[in-house]
């Protein structure tokens, strides 16, 4: 379990984390998620012991980080963003360097090596120079690095930025299975990069957490307005113009005109209002024939964006 | 005890598998070489006094361009992330880098021995207590210039500027003693046991005093000790 209790990290007079506090539970795969700049790296340098706290605390499975750093490091398997690696070494001389301090040799590190070539796909380059592997394979080689000790917590800062599809879904698939059993926290700017494959999201941005729970809780608990898109024929000028002005509660936001007056109309109204009803009887007095009336669905991406937009939270 | 051997052997390892390691060990050689054979000519000395005037100035240059790269190019790259979220104390990753830069060094202060072999063949009287004890001079003072070198490569993340502190820091060590008669009488007693020349003529002389080895022993400690302070500093920036 990672406990995160009223954490500050400032850089100078950079306030990169602010007082922040969040759980992780065991066997639990958590989103954290936010703009760049936002603090993700930075918290996640904490937790590892990377970077000390300005304030506050971390409890990694109820040890303190000041204190039992070392112990903590021996749980944690850490992806860095940027996943920093010795170009020069080769793959396996490499992964031997990394089991030796995470005391795993001889006959031990020769299985650990046989699994995490297995988890990461990484049987083509093993006996390969790291610096002349690919983007992909590099990221796996990191995700091996991380994993050669099969910790208990993983830490995967933007695990996925900058793969190619392909790649994105066999990681993802790997996350999950490994999420079965572990404490993971993946780290995003991008929500749909991570939705699919975690149990709950922690949004932070500038610093502060704006939001904590599954997708379901989020989207139920967001305070925000509903799109629906009209279609319909016979919409003249006129008719359009009385439905703006006896309907203030609703929003035209965009028209399209198709051709004779088939127009589709792009609406946005508060969640809590449902106008379906009275928009019907309208498009009935007016003559309108409607074809489609479909309201959007809340999307986490239009919380996720109105969360982390410039100027600060809306809930 | 472990980590530093892991850390050592991946040093090592780097080290041998890039041509720097040789092109280092070539030049040192080769210029260590013609300075021996120039003087042994000229002057048609037997002993081994030449050679040993000679290396400290060599390596006032070897060493730092050795050292540069030990943590100063782990900053830049950023695997210095790597090692530092691991459980590895700083003090096993600053000692493993210090010896693998070491041992380097021993390898090229090996290369001298040619000359040596040079001079038993030639026939004449070798005072070998005088060789044995001058060579363990070179170590030290090899050693010392290591951890000069090791601390500079802690305190910037680009090479040159390491290599230019390192230079620096070294020559100050090296001149010390060449500048007593500039400074107070009251100051040069001083000054003169902190110049790492006084300490090594005195060795090569023949004589080993605990004295010595103390001074060396102090100077590595105090160096690493900075190292190790700088590397504890940046986790609280
Ligand atoms: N080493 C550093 N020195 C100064 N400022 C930093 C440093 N690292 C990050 N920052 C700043 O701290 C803030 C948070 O950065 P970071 O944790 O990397 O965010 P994220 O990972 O969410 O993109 C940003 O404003 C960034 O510019
Ligand atoms: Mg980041």
């Amino acid at each position: 379990m990672i406990k995160v209790e009223k954490l500050s990290k400032y850089y100078g007079d950079v306030k990169a984390v602010k007082s922040i506090d969040f759980t992780v539970n065991d066997g639990e795969i958590l989103g954290f998620l936010g703009a760049n700049g936002a603090g993700k790296t930075t918290t996640l340098k904490v937790i590892t012991g990377y970077l000390m706290p300005t304030s506050g605390n971390v409890y990694v499975n109820d040890m303190n980080i000041l204190e039992h750093s070392h112990e903590i490091q021996k749980q944690i398997g850490y992806l860095a963003e940027l996943n920093p690696l010795y170009n020069e070494m080769i793959v396996y001389d490499f992964l031997e360097f990394i089991a030796k301090i995470r005391r795993i040799e001889g006959a031990a590190y020769k299985k650990a090596l046989v699994r995490v070539i297995d988890q990461c796909g990484l049987s083509g380059v093993v006996h390969r120079q790291i610096g002349a592997c690919s983007k992909g394979y590099k990221q796996r080689i990191g995700l091996a690095t991380a994993m050669i000790h099969d910790p208990a917590i993983l830490l995967l800062d933007e695990p996925v930025t900058g793969l190619d599809p392909n790649q994105i879904v066999e990681i993802r698939e790997l996350i999950k299975e490994l999420g079965k059993e572990k404490l993971v926290m993946i780290s995003s700017h991008i929500l749909q990069e991570i939705q699919a494959t975690v149990d709950r999201i922690v949004i932070i941005h500038k610093g502060e957490i704006v939001a904590d729970g599954t997708s379901q809780e989020l989207m139920s608990g967001f305070v925000g307005n509903t799109q629906l898109t009209l279609e319909a024929h016979k919409v003249n000028d006129e008719s359009l113009q009385t439905f703006a002005a006896t309907h203030p509660a609703i929003n035209v936001v965009k028209t399209e005109d198709l051709k004779n007056d088939h127009r589709i109309l792009h609406l946005e109204y508060a969640k809590e209002k449902d106008p379906r009803t009275e928009i019907f009887k309208f498009a009935v007095d007016s003559g309108w024939v409607i074809t489609e009336m479909s309201p959007h669905q809340i999307e986490l991406e239009n919380i996720f964006r109105s969360l982390t937009k410039e100027g600060g939270s809306n809930a | 005890m472990r980590n530093i051997l892991a850390i050592y052997t991946k040093e090592l390892k780097t080290y041998f598998n890039a041509p720097m390691a040789y092109i280092f060990l070539v030049i040192f050689a080769v210029v260590n070489g013609y300075f021996f054979t120039n003087t042994f000519f000229l002057f048609n000395q037997s002993n081994m006094r030449a050679l040993f005037n000679i290396i400290p100035l060599v390596y006032l240059f070897f060493i730092p361009a050795v050292t540069m790269s030990l943590i100063a190019r782990e900053k830049n790259v950023g695997t210095i992330e790597i090692v530092h979220t691991m459980p590895i104390k700083d003090g096993e990753f600053i000692t493993g880098k210090f010896l693998a830069a070491f041992t380097l060094i021993l390898v090229g202060l090996g290369t001298t021995l040619l000359h040596l072999i040079t001079l038993m063949n030639v026939g004449m009287n070798i005072d070998y207590g005088a060789v044995l004890t001058g060579y363990l001079g070179l170590a030290m003072v090899g050693a010392v210039y290591t951890s000069v070198g090791t601390f500079s490569s802690s305190i910037t993340d680009n090479q040159v500027v390491a290599f230019i502190i390192g230079l620096f820091i070294v020559l100050v060590f090296f001149l010390m003693d060449k500048m007593l008669i500039f400074v107070p009488a009251s100051m040069a007693g001083i000054i003169q046991y902190l110049s790492v020349d006084y300490h090594f003529s005195n060795i090569s002389r023949g004589v080993i005093d605990s004295r010595n080895l103390i001074y060396f022993a102090s100077v590595i400690g105090f160096f690493l000790l900075m190292t190790a302070r700088m590397l504890e500093i940046r986790k609280w920036r």
